[in-house]
């Protein structure tokens, strides 16, 4: 979903530590982005190389972290991993699932010079 | 530039804004033109953390032999830096058929700290974190002023305007409503608003699929909403987009057609999950459909439990008193929690005017 948007958020969020650092390039950008997040990561590297050119992160390496998704199923009590949001309990079935990891969608780090 | 969105300088048109003005000369001629407002902001940042405050340096001998070293600054430093806004953006999509897409091919990682002049920067900061501060700016005007504010979500044709209209018509007697409507283009919605009597401003969203905090920001600037009034916010008509984008409203509402399918909370369960209200709207159609009511709002609610369903139609009017005492109910709420911290407020001017006194 809007991938372009959020590449253009990324690239607000490296410009501006960047620009603050005094940095005159940007070399790698590191996201996390979880699996229940709903951000394509095949889409977001497309964007980010749209937005990237011709700024301090041009041709800046893309690293994305792939955070699995994880949720509190009420019924079992307990932690379970969940391959979709809104998805069932793999032990019970049961759709009252609390996404607790794998909704992230964040600028961890840069390596800039 | 919209913040968050991909859409360049000048896609985000507000009605009537700064951003675009007609003339009309003494002998008749009109002409329109759009001009960029670009602005500068010098920014001050204190940062005294070790890891920011740690610098490597590369210094080059003429001898052609070089050093590096890393130290550590002590306490905190001032960085100053400006930069401007209102640039435009120009993005060209050149992507070779079967290309290199992999851009994970750099030196990620590979440097030695201290060895080179590359660093790692923490920055941990959500993507979307922007929007979110305007929105929660946003937020908090609307707490202060005891506003109430409600960001409509729909799929495009689900009655959201027609129903905003009936809603307005059946409370503008009881309380001040300003309405905000989002769509890409013209400003047909606002104009229907208008007619009800109540201010409208439309916000054209250009190449944008969703409002973001900081378009509403100016738009309630622009409104200037009375205290203790309702603020309506007609979203784009999208199911997707809209549901990541807060915009400070105090609750989001689902519009559902029964002209449309049962299983649409299924298919876009993040709108509905990011709602607190659904309205399943075009009910006096029921008679006349194969939708079966209940199996929709058990959709809704296996992604959203929590979900408040009311069922109306905003051509007859049936079902639409619930959710108009709902309405209520918050704009009450709200009202209280604002006298309340008022009142918390003047204790604290007269305590503060008493010690003036004894002194």
């Amino acid at each position: 979903m809007h991938e372009m948007s959020l590449a253009e958020g990324v690239l607000q969020l490296v410009e501006d530590t960047a620009r603050r650092e005094n940095a005159q390039r940007v070399k790698l950008v590191v996201l996390e982005i979880g699996r229940l997040s709903s951000v394509q990561p095949d889409a977001l590297r497309f964007c980010f190389d749209a937005v990237t050119r011709g700024g301090i992160a041009r041709d800046a390496a893309l690293e994305i972290v792939d955070v699995p998704g994880a949720g509190w199923c009420m019924q079992c009590a307990v932690t379970v991993p969940m391959q979709e949001l809104y998805g069932a309990c793999p032990t019970c079935g049961s759709h009252q699932v609390q996404p607790t990891g794998g909704t992230e969608m964040r600028v961890k780090e840069i390596e800039i010079e | 530039m919209c913040t968050v969105c991909g859409c360049g300088a000048g896609e985000v048109k507000i009605e009537g804004g700064a951003h675009e003005h007609t003339h009309v000369h003494e002998d008749g001629t009109v002409h329109t033109h759009t001009h960029d407002h670009g602005h500068d902001h010098d920014h001050a940042h204190t940062h005294d953390d070790a890891p920011l405050g740690v610098h490597s340096h590369t210094h080059h001998h003429s001898d052609g032999s070089e050093h590096s070293h890393a130290h550590v600054h002590e306490g905190e430093h001032v960085h100053e830096h400006g930069h401007e806004h209102g640039h435009e953006h120009h993005h060209h999509h050149e992507h070779a058929v079967g290309g290199d897409l992999d851009y994970g091919t750099g030196p990620a990682r590979a440097h030695v700290p201290g060895m080179s002049q590359a660093r790692m920067v923490q920055i941990e900061q959500d993507i979307l974190s922007k929007n979110n501060a305007y929105a929660a700016a946003n937020r908090q005007w609307f707490d202060e002023r005891g506003i109430f504010a409600l960001n409509l979500v729909s799929s495009p044709g689900s009655g959201k305007t027609t129903l905003l209209c009936k809603t307005i018509e059946l409370l503008k007697g009881s309380v001040a409503i300003n309405v905000v409507e989002g769509d890409q283009q013209t400003a047909n919605d606002a104009e229907r608003i208008r007619a009800t009597g109540v201010p409208a401003l439309q916000i054209n969203t250009g190449k944008g699929c969703h409002l973001d905090g900081h378009m509403v920001g100016h738009a309630m600037q622009r409104l200037q909403p009375k205290d203790e009034s309702l603020f309506l916010i007609e979203n784009v008509g999208n199911l997707v987009c809209p549901a990541a984008f807060d915009l400070g409203e105090h609750h989001k509402v689902a519009i559902l057609s029964v002209t449309e399918g049962e299983d649409k909370p299924l298919k876009y369960p993040d709108m509905f999950a990011a709602a607190d209200v659904m309205l399943l709207n075009k009910c006096d159609l029921l008679p006349y459909l194969e939708f079966d009511a209940d199996l929709a709002e058990a959709n809704a609610r296996r992604v959203n439990p929590n979900l408040t369903i009311f069922r109306v139609s905003a051509t007859s009017g049936d079902g639409m008193s619930a959710w108009l005492d709902w309405i209520q109910s918050g704009l009450e709420a709200l009202r209280g929690k604002r006298s309340e911290s008022v009142d918390a407020l003047k204790r604290r001017v007269a305590e503060l005017e008493r010690q003036l006194a004894v002194k």
